[in-house]
């Protein structure tokens, strides 16, 4: 086991806990995105395609290669209902893809900006979806009937940087958008074409297009992802200076935040309507709990169960070489005990929804995805506590 | 050979200064921060009272101000108020300040580490280990992140 990474397979493993970790790649997937029964994952492998495995009993297996991008493809997201693809990349545009027969076709989407496209969202009833981009703007992209054409509109003021994450309402109307202008923010991207007016919600009543109902103090960091709760009422965004916040939007958006002492947080998504999972550059998960009535963030724990590992007796020599190299007697540990062996870049939730999760899926800088079951988490892990 | 191919002093332009739409940090009125209080930090220190000196001078961090003297003079004395502490008082002092106060004692910290003087990166060492005990590497990706700091 202490020599795993230098087995080119791909293979899935069973550790302690119930939870699969599956190795795909040697390296970072940069994005990943489920089909609507999660029997099919489609991943970008870091470079210019996107390719989809099918879950063969234990094993996955590739069954498709979508070329198209011309550059790294930096966001995938998979229509549950309607089964269409859409991709994002560096090269400036998006495709949408349908499938025809056993073949997946793509449609290209101008976007109109002059910088990489760096997130993309479907909208809940997916009539709609929204590109970030380092153009400083949101690109708001719908199906045009009569031009069989997807058109967009942009989203700008008053966004001063890249965006780099997006999350949609329910309400299909209200999007949260994160940027590297240290803010969070809620716009409106209504579109008139394909839908009725949007009825009050609890971040305002007046949504025209491009209105921005809320944008948040700063922090010191890049905001890498943002996450509406299942009902919308509540969002939450964590940045670079290793800070996690909610806003609550019944509260008339009150601010809690939580300055954590690890490393930043990449991706955070509500398991329920109070309690988050964020992964970043720990290689964990960690659960995190809002008290509405405190208005305050707790820590609820990392979830990972790490592997015991053999403890054998540190030699005199050893803890002599130890001083003199490193000024410290203890040894130390040269792997990581957590699951996933870098970085972990995006969360998604696999069953259960935003509201009741009891199941959702990391991937990461080294190449691997893994599941995790909450019950199994809660079972294992004995002060877990989900609000 | 027209002569535009032979200077190539035009590299050197900074095109971002010319961007309309260039980020620019937001303003806030940072001209009445004169920084910790001198006279009552000295005080305390000369009293002996070491504990009430640390909250003293992590009080009024010239972090909005553009005024270079005042942010030497306070990173001056908390180098003052840090060498005094015996080594096994610090990792007391340290537990005794809240999550900011540790966050802000990192900053000043790695501003001492920037311009070393006599001894004084022994001391912020001890300084640092205990302060990142406390904070974690959290606190040292906050210092990192500042856009405004002391």
């Amino acid at each position: 086991m202490k020599f795993a990474w230098l087995d080119f397979s791909s293979k899935t493993s069973e550790v302690p806990g119930g939870m699969a970790y599956h190795s795909f790649l040697l390296e970072p997937i940069t994005c990943h995105a489920w089909n609507k029964d999660r029997s099919q994952i489609a991943l970008c492998p870091n470079n210019h395609d996107v390719h989809i495995y099918k879950k063969d009993g234990a094993k996955w297996t590739k069954v498709q290669e979508l070329k198209e991008h011309n550059g790294q493809v930096t966001g995938i997201d998979w229509a549950p209902d309607s089964n269409r693809i859409v991709t994002c990349g560096t090269d400036r545009n998006a495709y949408v893809w349908t499938l025809k027969g056993a073949q997946w076709k793509p449609t290209l989407v101008i976007l109109r900006i002059n910088r990489a496209a760096r997130c993309v969202k479907w909208s809940p009833k997916e009539n709609k979806f929204a590109v970030g981009s380092g153009s400083r703007l949101i690109s708001i992209c719908y199906f045009e009937q009569e031009n069989d054409w997807w058109v967009c509109k942009h989203i700008k003021k008053p966004i001063r940087s890249t965006v780099l994450s997006l999350d949609w309402h329910p309400n299909n109307v209200l999007l949260a958008a994160g940027s590297c202008d240290f803010k969070c923010r809620i716009f409106s991207a209504y579109i008139k074409e394909v839908e009725e007016k949007p009825g009050p919600t609890s971040w305002g009543s007046k949504m025209p297009f491009g209105e921005m109902l809320f944008e948040s103090s700063s922090t010191t960091g890049w905001v890498h992802s943002v996450s509406f709760s299942g009902s919308g009422n509540r969002v939450a965004w964590t940045a670079h200076d290793s800070m996690i916040a909610v806003a609550d939007g019944e509260k008339t958006a009150t601010i809690s935040s939580f300055v954590s002492d690890s490393l930043p947080l990449l991706c955070v998504t509500f398991i329920t309507e109070n309690s988050l999972v964020a992964a970043g550059h720990d290689c964990y998960p960690a659960l995190f709990v809002y008290d509405a009535g405190k208005g305050s963030i707790a820590f609820g724990g990392k979830l990972d169960v790490p592997k015991q590992s053999a403890q054998r007796g540190v030699s005199a020599r050893e803890r002599f070489q130890n001083m003199d190299k490193k000024a410290t007697s203890e040894r130390e540990e040269a792997t990581l005990d957590t699951l996933h062996k870098n970085s972990i870049s995006q969360v998604s939730i696999l069953e259960g929804g935003k509201s009741k999760c009891t199941k959702f899926c990391t991937t990461g800088m080294d190449g691997g995805m893994a599941i995790w079951e909450i019950k199994t988490l809660e079972s294992a892990l004995k002060n877990l506590k989900i609000a | 050979m027209s002569k535009n191919t032979v200077s190539d002093r035009f590299r050197k332009v900074d095109v971002d200064e010319y961007d309309e739409n260039k980020f620019v940090d937001e303003e806030e009125g940072g001209e009445n921060q004169l920084g910790p209080d001198e006279a009552e930090v000295d005080s305390l220190i000369r009293q002996g009272n070491l504990m009430g000196a640390l909250q003293a001078v992590l009080k009024n961090p010239p972090i909005n101000t553009k005024n270079q003297n005042v942010k030497d003079r306070a990173e001056g004395l908390v180098l003052k108020v840090l060498s005094s502490f015996k080594s096994g008082d610090i990792e007391k002092a340290v537990q005794s300040l809240d999550k900011n106060d540790v966050d802000l004692l990192m900053k000043y910290i790695y501003k001492g580490f920037e311009k070393p003087s006599e001894n004084s990166s022994a001391v912020l060492l001890q300084w640092h280990e205990k302060a990142l005990s406390a904070g974690g590497v959290g606190s040292i990706v906050r210092v990192l992140t500042a856009r405004k700091t002391v």
